[in-house]
């Protein structure tokens, strides 16, 4: 079997677009969240996107095929919520290795389909962990700057259980994403680690950070460099950044995250900044022209779409990816 | 020349870009150690074991102190935090974290990497939990055994510090070369081989051990050292090696000229021997090149053992030196010779408490009222924090730390506060904050919070992902004066206009704040405003308390008129600019006229028909009924007069500007340089057509042509055309309808000239902006004469000129080319009917420019329901039937209105 290893020497690996977005428009009620299961669940469960690999699994099924379909070589599990943490809100704690373990075998089905009718280009599955709602290195509670409404051990221990699901749903790799405190995904790197060697296996990880803010940031204050070196000690296939950001606005942090790794590059944009309804305005052929960039300056070797992409705008890079070499990645030399 | 440029910068001939593997470490910023690093600091004052002032600190939980010892670490250069809490009568594990946790919070502290330096394992695993950054770990060894070492080693590995090794095995401390060299190898082999620890990340510490201590043994401690170091440097690779300097001078202790002397020259040779880092306090350090020959010859002969006597001569030596050194003077703060206010504002911006309650206290004895403290001087402190967060040049933690400082001083403040309230603790209001439903950021919400509540509000905080029941249900059983909402991702958005909706429908009346990311003022103007009335969006923390401050006093209506005026434009305004916009058929919208009850309605007819002309009026009549706002906005000053004049930023330009505005004001009046003439007209008219209005004058028919409406609105909400406040024919009732045009406007440009020609610009510009000043003032008294007199319905009105501005008025004096009827070829109709040119002299440019430019013309509409509106886009359906109407090619009527034409 090919391994993303080999493939991503050979091209530019596609990642797919938005699942959120896509879902919206499903415009899925109270209900069809619920679905038969859930039907006389104490709490609302609306908004519960990745319960719907449960309630909904057919329109998980379907936006998987469309992202294969627009050229994506990687989709990401609809798991981006799921752990202990951000399931307690809905108090569906129970669920989490239900939900991963659903999520991940849809994905991999799909996959397969794909693979299986284009042997030549491959269909991998990226088992999507979030940043969970809750942050290890800052405070909720400004009053009280050393309290802190997580803990590293806590995070380690739902990481891990979400990582081990992921993996027995089959998927082929992992992508640590949205990272706003690099100590949350220090702790899912922690868990990562651990599964790794209690299984003996070596799976592939993608990490992917957020520059939230105008001073080109991560939320919990790193900048791109010191957030690159608080999360390289682990082996990766790739590291990255998603989300907050359109393309343009990326650009600059990515090229100083190229510049510096050793490891392969990915990025997931957002289609543009949203205006001022939430909604993102930028066309695919606008963030084509974006991306194509990107491959301009050789910045990237997995490339896909963050919040308010969609098929199209994946098609669109899939076909732009097409004419340029891969990056190639930074040597370290010496004993 | 070629040479020296390539030198400079090498050009790669490969495609293939490399690197070395170098140790980089990281707080909020990297630290990469290369062969061209200078030695790297650590700062060591945060040791409980080294600093007695800093156990104190911790021990009494001073964290406030504690953190000013680490930050005067940062300030004095240290590139490394180390922190040590190894101390019996503490609990480490607890300290360590409660101490790096608080550091986290300290931006300027946090960019530099922390040392977790403990004895023992466990404070060790509990310091690598909390730090985000790639830390370094101080330290593991051998002495436990290799099995204990390979654990310790993994853990740190998957944690991601680097690490420190001691040259220590189960045997004990290293103290020659030779078991130096030994001990760190076979570290060296177990963590490369057997852990995969990246070489990179592995610091060695062959030991720095007191020199001249008389002790036999201890005479090679110096040059093993180096001697060691440098074997380490040559032959394990990509390693650093580090050490604690002060050791090395034990036997000094007492005589800091000695200590520091030798501190240095130890650095120096082991710096030269490959020594990268260590522990220093560089208070303690003496620069090399200034040790006294004599001194340096003694210290060095102890360092590197070049004399059996160099221990003894240097004890001679250090008595006849001793103690003529003064100790280091506390560092005097350049920040702490500012203004009281800078003091305050470079306090609250750079998050240090240290002296805010003396700066604050120097404050309110200035002050008549302790609460001038907060409304004045932090609050302009808080507003500098607001303006640096909002341009990118303070990030989130910094900001939050100015509202720690804020707080601080507010409590020092509140008992004098109370104490002039008759010692009764009362909050300025209570104040409910969410995060809504689906969401989790909380941050901003919290720091809004946090300054309000530092403003004397008593804040209920529900948390995040809040559900709406539960904020009205708290809402009104807490009785809250206010309830603030917070969102960050775009579906919140939704739920923000969910719960307006909510509030409405259980007839809430306190005031709703909105903020967060992605809200902005549009989102609320067009999106929640329409849903719940009292909605106000406040996009900083600072501004949030002028608002709530606002809203919670007693006679806010005025202020809850204003800010829902200011939406109701907004939202017309945003509406005629948007897109995405559904449209109904000018069928439809006509369906969807505004109805008026025209049998009701008081229909005045006007004292005296027909049209007059107003030759030359004094313009000292006109001077109480300008609006200066405008005045300074065409200046780039933004602002309400007359607060603009005490406005923080323009205030003192508003000022000025105003002053030079008053003396060439008062020079055209009193020397009359401009002419004030008007013509105006009232005439029998009858809305015709649906949206024609037919205005008789001397029996001839004269037809204005209005716009409707055409975007599609809630059910209930017309859709206006100026002619629906004119009766329609049809209904046999006779209406009036008014024209009028004034000016001011001749003695403009040859005045500017004049100006010009004197190479004033300041004066040229300023009588245009005056003129039209004027010309507004003229058309707003002319219609206030008009309303009482002329027409007359409106007799009894008796409004001040702020009044008149507000537009409080009935009636309306709508302009062609203005959101009501933006079709400019109107005016043609009303200089035809008024025989504008003739009788006064403006004229109409080709393009229907009126000259001179400070003219104004328009209609008068008396009827009570006639409002100001925009027409906003219309379809292409009005387009052609307009066309028809005013007998033109639709081609042409697409010229005139393409503005108003929907995509």
């Amino acid at each position: 079997m090919t391994t993303i290893w080999q493939e991503i020497e050979k091209r530019i690996l596609v990642l797919d677009g938005a699942m959120g977005t896509m879902l919206q428009q499903y415009k899925f009620t109270e209900e069809d969240f619920r679905g038969d299961r859930f039907k006389d669940f104490k709490l609302p469960l609306q908004g519960n996107n990745d319960l719907l690999s449960i309630t909904q699994p057919q329109a998980i099924r379907d936006i998987h095929a469309k992202y294969f379909e627009a050229g994506a070589d990687i989709v990401e599990t609809n798991t981006f919520s799921g752990t202990t943490i951000a399931m307690a809100d809905y108090e569906l704690e129970d669920l989490v290795y239900e939900l991963n373990y659903e999520s991940a075998r849809i994905a991999k089905e799909v996959a397969n389909e794909f693979t299986v009718k284009e042997p030549h280009k491959p269909r991998f599955v990226a088992g999507s962990i979030g940043p969970t709602n809750r942050t290890a290195s800052l405070s909720p509670d400004v009053n009280r700057p050393e309290f802190r409404a997580i803990t590293f051990d806590e995070l380690r221990i739902a990481y891990k259980q979400q990582v081990e699901a992921l993996l027995d749903g089959g998927v082929d790799l992992l992508l640590v994403e949205t990272i706003f405190d690099t100590l949350n995904a220090k702790a899912a790197l922690f868990a990562i680690d651990e599964v790794k060697e209690e299984r003996g296996v070596d799976i592939p990880v993608m990490v992917s950070g957020t520059i939230t803010d105008a001073s080109g940031r991560t939320l919990s204050g790193q900048t791109v460099e010191a957030f690159l070196v608080s999360i390289s000690h682990i082996p990766l296939l790739s590291v990255g950044f998603n989300c907050a950001l359109g393309a343009d606005q990326l650009q600059p942090y990515l090229k100083r995250l190229s510049k510096e790794t050793s490891f392969f590059t990915s990025a997931h944009p957002n289609a543009g900044l949203p205006n001022t309804f939430g909604e993102y305005d930028q066309t695919p052929e606008q963030m084509q022209a974006l991306i194509k960039q990107y491959l301009e300056e050789n910045l990237v070797n997995i490339i896909g779409g963050c919040c308010g992409t969609n098929p199209e705008h994946i098609k669109l890079i899939a076909e732009a990816v097409k004419d340029f070499e891969p990056r190639k990645k930074l040597v370290v030399v010496g004993s | 020349m070629i040479s020296e440029e390539s030198q400079l910068y090498p050009t790669t001939n490969s495609h293939q870009r490399t690197t070395r593997k170098y140790l980089t470490l990281s707080g909020l910023e990297p630290l990469v150690i290369t062969p061209e690093t200078n030695f790297v600091n650590v700062g060591e004052r945060t040791n409980v074991t080294g600093s007695r002032k800093f156990l104190r600190l911790i021990k009494e939980e001073k964290f406030d102190e504690a953190l000013e010892v680490a930050r005067d670490q940062v300030e004095g250069g240290a590139q490394i935090l180390d922190v040590n809490m190894d101390e019996g009568m503490l609990d480490g594990v607890e300290a360590m974290t409660t101490f790096l946790n608080l550091i986290a919070s300290e931006p300027d502290i946090a960019r530099i990497p922390i040392m977790i330096d403990s004895s023992k394992w466990e404070i060790i695993e509990a310091g690598l939990k909390v730090v985000q950054g790639k830390s370094v770990v101080n330290s593991i060894s051998l002495k436990e055994g290799e099995e204990e070492f390979i654990r310790q080693a993994k853990l740190i590995k998957r944690y991601g510090a680097a690490t420190i090794i001691m040259a220590f095995d189960e045997n004990g401390q290293a103290d020659t070369y030779q078991r130096r060299i030994e001990i760190c190898k076979r570290s060296y082999d177990i963590l490369v081989d057997k852990v995969k620890f990246p070489s990179q990340d592995i610091i060695f510490d062959p030991n720095i051990f007191p020199v001249a201590t008389g002790m036999e043994e201890h005479r090679k401690n110096g040059i093993d050292f180096f001697k060691a170091t440098q074997w380490i440097r040559e032959n394990l690779p990509n390693v650093n090696v580090s050490g604690g300097v002060s050791n090395v001078s034990f036997s000094f202790r007492g005589n800091n000229t000695v200590r520091e002397a030798m501190h240095s020259a130890f650095l120096y040779h082991a710096i030269q021997h490959g020594m990268t880092m260590g522990i220093v306090n560089p208070t303690m350090l003496e620069v090399y090149d200034s040790i006294p020959k004599d001194l340096l010859e003694h210290v060095e002969d102890v360092l590197l053992d070049r004399r059996d006597d160099a221990t003894e001569r240097l004890l001679d030596f250090a008595e006849s030196v001793k103690g003529n050194k003064k100790e280091s003077e506390e560092k005097i703060l350049e920040w702490r010779s500012f203004d009281l206010q800078d003091r305050i504002t470079h306090a609250l911006v750079k998050g240090v408490d240290t002296f805010i309650v003396e700066d604050v206290e120097e404050a309110r004895l200035a002050s008549t009222k302790p609460i001038e403290v907060i409304e004045g001087h932090l609050m302009t402190g808080m507003n500098v924090v607001g303006d640096l967060f909002g341009s990118g040049k303070m990030f989130l933690p910094q900001v939050v730390k100015s509202a720690r400082v804020m707080k601080k001083a507010v409590a020092y403040l509140q008992p004098f506060i109370e104490a002039e309230k008759d010692g009764k603790q009362e909050f300025a209001g209570r104040i409910l904050m969410a995060t809504v439903k689906g969401d989790v950021h909380d941050i901003g919400k919290n720091i809004v919070g946090v300054v309000l509540g530092c403003n004397n509000y008593e804040i209920l905080d529900l948390g995040v992902m809040v559900p709406p029941e539960k904020i009205i249900e708290t809402a009104k059983k807490e009785k809250v004066d206010a309830i603030g909402l917070s969102g960050l991702i775009t579906p919140s958005l939704d739920e923000m206009v969910h719960l307006a909706n909510e509030m409405e429908k259980q007839e809430m009346s306190i005031p709703l704040l909105i903020g967060g990311a992605t809200t902005s003022r549009a989102h609320t103007a067009v999106k929640i405003a329409p849903k719940y009335a009292d909605v106000v969006h406040v996009n900083d923390a600072s501004r949030a308390v002028t608002v709530v401050g606002n809203l919670l006093q007693k006679e806010n209506k005025i202020y809850k008129e204003q800010i829902r005026a200011e939406y109701v434009k907004f939202r017309e305004q945003f509406l005629t600019r948007g897109k995405r916009k559904e449209y109904i058929s000018l069928e439809e919208a006509r369906k969807r006229k505004l109805k008026i009850d025209w049998q009701d309605s008081r229909i005045t007819k006007p004292k005296k028909l027909g049209i007059e002309v107003i030759e030359s009026l004094d313009l000292k009549v006109l001077e109480e009924y300008i609006d200066w706002s405008p005045f300074f906005r065409s200046w780039d000053l933004h602002g309400r007069y007359p607060d603009i004049l005490s406005d923080e930023i323009v205030g003192k330009q508003a000022t000025e500007l105003f002053a030079d505005a008053k003396v060439l004001l008062k020079k055209i009046l009193d020397e009359k340089l401009l002419k004030a003439k008007a013509v105006f007209g009232l005439f029998p008219a009858n809305s015709i057509n649906g949206d024609d209005i037919e205005v008789t004058s001397n029996k001839e028919k004269f037809t204005f042509l209005t716009l409707r409406q055409q975007l599609k609105k809630r059910e209930g909400i017309a859709n206006i055309a100026l002619a629906d406040f004119i009766a329609p024919k049809e209904s046999g009732i006779q209406d009036y309808l008014g024209c009028f045009c004034v000016t001011t406007g001749f003695g403009t440009d040859q005045l500017a000239r004049k100006f010009e020609a004197e190479h004033d610009d300041y004066n040229a510009i300023m009588i245009k902006a005056l003129a039209d000043r004027l010309a507004e003032a003229f058309a707003e008294y002319l219609h206030k004469e008009v309303r009482i007199d002329h027409w007359g319905y409106a007799i009894q009105e008796n409004l001040s000129n702020e009044e008149l501005i507000k537009e409080d008025y009935k009636g309306i004096r709508p302009a062609p080319g203005y959101p009501a009827c933006p079709d400019h070829l109107e005016k043609n109709t009303i200089w035809q009917l008024l025989n504008v040119e003739e009788r006064i002299g403006v004229k109409l440019t080709e393009s229907l420019a009126m000259w001179p430019a400070a003219s104004v013309s328009g209609y008068y509409f008396a009827h009570p329901e006639s409002r100001y509106f925009g027409l906003g886009k219309i379809a292409e359906d009005q387009l052609a039937n307009y066309a028809t109407r005013r007998n033109i090619t639709t081609e042409e009527a697409r010229k005139w209105l393409n503005p108003n034409l929907a995509d």
